[in-house]
């Protein structure tokens, strides 16, 4: 599975949990440690298992089955609030405002 | 406020994060509304590449809601390139804007950048009475199209009405319109001196009997008695500080001047001068701001309302002392529950001529 953050959310680290705010719902989600790990490393096109091995197992004290587990709970979460966005292959064509910054100038 | 944000703020509070940002873009202005706080020349604006890297500063500081205003920002020719730069960084944005000068085009971009609330003020449902405060013929009619075209397109808006002498008696029909428009909607009876001190607008303010029947109103309030009654004063409340200003809120000037809050116009640096950075975390006039507690302030520590009251230290700088209390609250406070705040009840002689006395024995 790849996953994307979608652009259309507000985020900021704060220490290390990550607030993320939905601009279309006014929902506000707080992520811990862990999901903020998982947040920041979601590009779109890395698997989500390469994310979990790479990025979760590696710094925390957790076997892949069950961070896997976790992680993907957690995708499926978010996706169902509209902050994540889930495919099958590489995701690379969402309108992404962080590469079309100097369209509007 | 739900109970995550006020999770949030106060862990910024203490990591010293300034969580949300009201950024002016201009002073200038298609509107001339009487109350207005500001003058609306150009006196040297931000251009587009300065608000450009403030935005990039304000991001990595952990700026997480920014508020884009004026003046009417949307006179800016670049006002949706910083919209969508600041959309990229991920802010929560929201736009102030008295809606004139937005269209079906101007309405798509909002949406299509996440903007999470567009603010604009109406001041009556009766143009007479709006047009008259805007002093802008047909300016009621161009705003209510406005907020109709944004919630076409799914824009969430949100109207404010500043309560005044000329429109006291219309927020009942502003908020049926609202409530037509599918909108939220917020009553507000308070009226700031201008920005340079200019006291002259606050011949705008409602009256105490005025103030007194909009807090008995049980539509805006909610229970009575319960909003009417003076809270107990203890420790906790006197350690606690008076408002977010400068400790997670912050109001930059289209000049780049820094300042507490919107009306609280401490000059703490200008980030032309200096790095953003260097005025958040280094100012000694923020820091000075930063350090007061509610028991540090001399009348208002020891006053009744100490709790329930929603003095503005801004106000309070503005009447010459920013430890003082601030008249407009003390009017609300006695509006609202009936008693004398302490900063009005008269000197008791005690107090002017002390005599202390020890029984020392023979």
């Amino acid at each position: 599975m790849f996953v994307a953050r979608s652009s259309a959310v507000a985020a900021r680290l704060l220490e290390e949990e990550m607030v993320i705010m939905c601009p279309r719902t006014s929902k506000l989600f707080v992520l811990n440690a862990v999901g903020s790990a998982i947040w920041s490393a979601l590009d779109g096109g890395t698997p989500l298992s390469d994310l979990v091995r790479d990025q979760i197992c590696a710094r925390f004290d957790v076997d892949f089955e069950t961070a896997m587990a976790h992680a993907s709970e957690f995708v499926q979460q978010l996706a169902e609030h509209g902050i994540l966005i889930t495919a099958e292959q590489p995701i690379t064509n969402q309108v992404s405002l962080e590469n079309a910054t100097q369209e509007a100038g | 406020m739900g109970a995550l944000l006020q999770e949030v703020c106060t862990r910024a509070e203490a990591l010293h994060i300034p969580l949300s940002i009201h950024l002016d873009l201009t002073y200038r202005c298609n509107e001339r509304c009487v109350h207005c706080y500001l003058d609306h020349d150009d006196h040297g604006e931000l251009s587009r590449e300065e608000v450009f890297q403030l935005l990039d500063d304000l991001a990595e500081a952990g700026t997480l809601i920014l508020t884009l205003s004026g003046g009417e920002p949307l006179l800016r020719p670049d006002f949706f390139a910083i919209a969508k730069r600041a959309r990229s960084l991920r802010f929560s944005l929201k736009v102030k804007t008295n809606g004139i000068l937005i269209g079906p085009s101007q309405a798509a971009l909002l949406r299509d950048y996440g903007v999470h609330q567009v603010q604009m003020s109406i001041y009556s449902h009766r143009a007479e009475v709006h047009d008259g405060i805007t002093k802008i013929r047909g300016s009621l009619a161009r705003s209510v199209a406005a907020i109709r075209l944004l919630r076409a397109y799914g824009v969430n808006v949100a109207i404010a009405t500043p309560l005044m002498a000329q429109n006291f008696a219309d927020y009942p029909g502003v908020r049926a319109l609202a409530a037509e428009m599918g909108v939220a909607v917020t009553i507000d009876p308070t009226i700031t001196p201008k920005i340079d001190g200019d006291t002259s607008i606050l011949r705008h303010r409602i009256s105490t009997q005025d103030l007194q029947s909009v807090f008995r109103d049980s539509s805006l309030v909610g229970d009575v008695q319960n909003f009417s009654a003076c809270t107990p004063v203890d420790d906790d409340v006197l350690a606690s500080y008076p408002c977010s200003a400068g400790h997670t809120f912050c109001y930059i000037s289209p000049y780049g001047d820094v300042f507490p809050c919107v009306q609280f116009p401490l000059p703490c640096g200008n980030i032309r001068r200096q790095s953003w950075r260097s005025i958040w975390v280094d100012s000694p006039e923020l820091q000075r701001v930063r350090s007061i507690q509610l028991g540090d302030l001399p009348t208002c520590s020891s006053c009744v309302h100490a709790s329930g009251c929603s003095r503005c230290p801004g106000l309070a700088y503005m009447e010459g002392n920013m430890y003082g209390p601030s008249s407009a609250d003390c009017e609300k406070s006695l509006a609202r529950t009936g008693v004398v705040p302490k900063a009005w009840q008269p000197n008791r002689s005690a107090d002017l001529i002390q005599i202390s006395l020890e029984n020392c024995g023979r």
